[in-house]
């Protein structure tokens, strides 16, 4: 299925460039989700990648004029939260018992 | 005109979140990379939203975009101060050059110089 751009002049250059910036963004945080030193570093990657696509949705919406694509922004943002809060419990129990 | 406006805070936006991803990138230790990834990425993504507001049809789109921005300021906060929190516990390694001033003792010492 071919999506066609319902933006086109300005505003569709505009869109383009965003999601160029959002692609250097998402291979940066690539990088780091597979380099970080430690757990937590990862974790944060993962939370950016997250918010990345977020955003990247909202943007989709823009460009593809479908507005089911918030729909699905909104329930990433639901699930991106709840992911954060399950990997925090998760590295202070594995991480925090050795101290203890 | 609002195409303008839409497009410049599209891009700014955009920037933005590639600001966070250059910060992931280069700070030292996690909590910087913790700084850059929230607060630039959820400027970026408030940006974004305030665009599609500008761009949307009806007082409806409105309402969806202003709930994805409302709802990620609401829960990247608490999403980070927990992640701090857990490593701080961990005792993940810090940068060297971190100072640690328990009781305030160097607080606005710099200042009235």
């Amino acid at each position: 299925m071919i999506i066609e751009s319902t933006a086109s002049g300005l505003l569709g250059n505009a869109l383009s460039l965003t999601v160029l910036f959002l692609v250097v963004a998402l291979l940066a945080a690539a990088y780091r989700l597979i380099a970080g030193p430690t757990l937590s570093d990862r974790v944060v990657a993962l939370d950016l990648i997250s918010m990345l696509l977020v955003v990247f949705l909202v943007v989709f919406k823009m460009i593809s004029g479908v507005n089911a694509y918030i729909y699905v922004a909104i329930g990433l943002a639901l699930i991106s939260f709840l992911a954060t809060v399950a990997f925090a419990h998760y590295i202070d129990r594995t991480e925090g018992d050795s101290d203890e | 005109m609002s195409d303008a406006i839409a497009a410049f805070l599209f891009v700014a936006g955009g920037f933005f979140c590639m600001v966070a991803g250059i910060g992931l990138i280069r700070l030292n230790d996690v909590f910087a990379r913790m700084h850059a990834a929230t607060k630039a990425g959820t400027l970026g993504l408030g940006l974004i939203c305030i665009a599609v507001m500008v761009k949307a049809e009806s007082l409806l789109h409105v309402a969806e975009a202003l709930f994805v921005f409302l709802f990620m300021i609401a829960s990247a906060p608490v999403g980070s101060h927990l992640i701090g929190r857990a490593s701080w516990r961990t005792r993940v390694p810090m940068d060297p050059n971190t100072q640690i001033d328990p009781d305030c003792s160097m607080f606005r010492r710099n200042r009235a110089r």
